[in-house]
């Protein structure tokens, strides 16, 4: 179990998050770019996991912490669709550039 | 006595008045005035009333009518020392001043219902009437400076109303607005007396103060030495800017310029307010005052000649001028500088012969000059003009206005036994008494008055044949019944012993010795005598006189320039030393550099306001930027 030092983890973790920021701001559809933003929160999730582990196995907060990112990403999930589907029906796209009306 | 079940009914009835016909004026039409007078007569039976109690069932307490303080309550407390406080005052001189403000209003009230029948404005008039009368009372009724000032402004505010009643003429809004502004400037004086007084006499209640300030030696006020601005006590600045303040409600010399305009106004209003009522505040303000004013002899010189002066040159313009109005108003300057000049010669020594003999002008003047003026009001409603040069010849067609005219102008004159005879007796013998030069100029006054009055009334009632015919009769009965009302009263009111009733210090009667009113008299005469010459006749005379005089008449015609003078410095001095900087820097200095932020401002934001390009990414781009840039300063700078 040990035999894996925590530095590979969050190596793990650091490269899917710019793997998430790099989805984030390279993809135009709004579906992939969700999806980006859950890569981004699993790699929070897989840190708390992981310093939880290493560096306090007597306690579960980081546990806790990562159940409770779980549940609020769904949430968010569910809401960022909703929008999704709102911004589809006025504009028969859901490409971020084409939704570009709230400038200046 | 207790007075306090009914007093406040007084002020407050006509108040009531002002309310009611002021909201639901529209609707009531014709009742409007019905109601204003009717209310107004429940408040003058109420102050005679309150008369009566005063001065025949309570009576004299240790040779004086004692002030009591009716009411009393404290509006506004600042800290255990110092409140204000409104309450009602009875003494002499407020139950004097109660009995002539309800009766003198409740006949014009009268004589308006006939005079201003037909008005558009109608409820308007009676309701801004009532707001004068409920004003003016509770001026008359106050017991402290600040509540005297309060209602010394609701009269101001209701005498720029009455002004400016007939609002579509040009002349009534600019002589509303100057008559509002001129009296504003002297409060101001009056304001800041007010608050030297109230500082260091430590109260703003009259009989407090007087009893601080002349009881003790405590006061700073009177400690001058120690005290001053500009090598003058405190005491007298004080003094002299509260008379400031009553000498521009008074129109007195040289703030005298509102009044004769004020007579753009309604006619009766005229005789309400710029003659018997509001106009003498001033001197009901320095009779208030008075035993502070006894301490400061100075002040009182001052008074007694801004009074005579006054009463000279008020009296000398009146003699040119052709407007009946602006006779009369020359006139009510005059006759209230008269009542200043007894004022202040009461501080040279005998202390209570001016007193109660200003006071007593006071009261026989409010009668036999609204006499006149509502007489004026009722010859102005007949002939549609207030030249004297276009009437003539009127005693036939209004011979009721024309005796009662007659008696105003022989009580004026001071002929015995009308009203005026009595009261001017008293003031000339105080000055003969203690001032030998003002009663000189006291007696040249009182020929002049005769003169210019007989003047007026020759050139309305005699002179040629009339040129009107009598188409609309006289007036309807409203209108000659206060006339007859108040004739009777100019007739009586002398005989009445005043000093008994209204004096400083309780001193009994002022007996004049019968040869002394052989003067005054013998001078009246002779004024009236030079205008029954002049103006009994139609002839070349008064044209001649003009001519051979033609320097000093033009220069007295013009109301020796004041007017000029004031616009001179005004629009030339004023408006081109403060105005115009003034603007210039609020145009530049302020506003420019209002203009330069915003403009700065837009300048700005036009300039970043690309970076609000709507493209969700580009933001995401700039927040984790920002991170990463705090992330490096956070890891590598600290």
């Amino acid at each position: 179990m040990s035999s894996i030092p925590l530095t590979h983890i969050l190596f793990v973790s650091t490269a899917l998050f710019f793997i998430g920021v790099y989805g984030l701001f390279t993809r135009r559809n709004l579906i992939t770019m969700l999806m980006a933003i859950e890569l981004m929160l699993n790699s929070v999730n897989i840190n708390f996991v992981a310093f939880n582990k290493y560096l306090y196995p007597h306690t579960l907060n980081g546990v806790f912490f990562s159940l409770f990112i779980i549940t609020v990403a769904a949430a968010e999930a569910a809401v960022a669709i909703a929008i999704i589907i709102n911004l589809y029906r006025n504009h028969r796209s859901i490409d971020v550039e084409d939704a570009q009306e709230m400038k200046y | 006595m207790n007075y306090s079940s009914y007093i406040t009914l007084i002020p407050l009835l006509p108040l009531a008045g002002f309310i009611i016909l002021g909201l639901f004026g529209k609707s009531l039409t014709r009742s409007a005035g019905i109601l204003g007078t009717f209310l107004l007569l429940v408040s003058t039976v109420l102050a005679f009333y309150t008369a009566y109690n005063y001065f025949f069932v309570s009576g004299k307490i240790n040779g004086i009518y004692p002030p009591v303080t009716a009411l009393h309550y404290t509006w506004l407390s600042f800290s255990p020392g110092l409140s204000i406080d409104m309450g009602v005052l009875v003494d002499p001189a407020s139950v004097m001043m109660l009995v002539v403000v309800t009766f003198i209003s409740l006949m014009v009230h009268l004589f308006s219902l006939g005079y201003m029948k037909g008005e558009d404005r109608f409820a308007t008039y009676y309701a801004f009437l009532g707001l004068f009368t409920f004003s003016m009372l509770g001026l008359v009724l106050s017991t402290n400076l600040l509540q005297i000032y309060i209602f010394w402004e609701l009269v101001g505010v209701s005498s720029f109303l009455l002004i400016g009643f007939y609002y579509d003429r040009p002349a009534a809004v600019a002589a509303a607005k100057k008559a509002f502004i001129v009296t504003r400037f002297a409060d101001l004086g009056f304001l800041i007396g007010i608050l030297i007084l109230a500082y260091y006499g430590g109260t703003l209640d009259f009989n407090m103060l007087i009893y601080r300030l002349t009881a003790t030696n405590l006061s700073p006020l009177t400690q001058t030495p120690q005290i001053g601005f500009m090598g003058i006590s405190l005491l007298t600045w004080a003094l002299v800017l509260v008379f400031i303040g009553g000498a521009g409600k008074s129109a007195m010399f040289p703030l005298h310029i509102w009044l004769p305009d004020a007579m753009e106004g309604p006619t009766p209003v005229s005789a309400l307010i710029h003659a018997a009522t509001m106009v003498v505040a001033g001197v009901y303000l320095v009779a208030r005052l008075y035993p502070v004013y006894l301490l400061d002899e100075a002040v009182l010189q001052i008074i007694t000649w801004v009074g005579a002066l006054s009463a000279l040159l008020a009296a000398i313009i009146a003699c040119t001028q052709t407007d009946i109005k602006r006779v009369l108003a020359y006139s009510t300057i005059s006759q209230i500088g008269y009542m200043l000049f007894a004022l202040g010669l009461s501080g040279y020594g005998d202390t209570a012969t001016g007193y109660s003999a200003s006071l007593f002008h006071l009261f026989t003047h409010a009668f036999f000059k609204s006499l006149l003026f509502l007489g004026a009001g009722a010859v102005i409603h007949f002939v549609h003009t207030n030249e004297i040069r276009e009437m003539g010849g009127l005693r036939k067609l209004m011979p009721l206005t024309h005796i009662t005219f007659l008696i105003a102008c022989l009580a004026i004159a001071g002929i015995p036994p009308f009203a005026g005879f009595f009261s001017k007796e008293e003031i000339l013998l105080a000055a003969w008494e203690n001032n030998r030069f003002g009663y000189i100029l006291g007696l040249v006054t009182s020929g002049l008055t005769a003169y210019y009055m007989f003047r007026l009334y020759f050139r309305i009632f005699w002179n040629r044949t009339p040129s009107y015919s009598n188409h609309h009769g006289e007036g309807s009965w409203t209108m000659k019944g206060p006339l007859l009302v108040l004739a009777a009263a100019a007739i009586t009111v002398g005989f009445i012993p005043f000093p008994h009733f209204v004096a400083v210090n309780g001193q009994e009667e002022i007996t004049v010795p019968l040869r002394f009113s052989i003067a005054p008299v013998a001078v009246a005469i002779a004024g009236i005598t030079i205008a029954y010459v002049l103006y009994f006749k139609n002839n070349p005379l008064p044209r001649k006189w003009a001519l051979a005089f033609r320097g000093m008449y033009k220069l007295v015609r013009h109301k020796f320039y004041f007017d000029e003078l004031y616009l001179f410095i005004t629009k030339k001095i004023v408006f081109n030393g403060i105005a115009k900087p003034a603007a210039w820097i609020d145009r530049h200095l302020v506003d420019g550099f209002m203009n330069g932020a915003g403009w700065a401002t837009t300048r700005l934001s036009e300039s970043i306001k690309a970076l609000q390009s709507g493209s969700v990414q580009n933001y995401m781009l700039y927040v984790f930027g920002s991170i990463i840039a705090l992330a490096a300063v956070f890891i590598y700078w600290t």
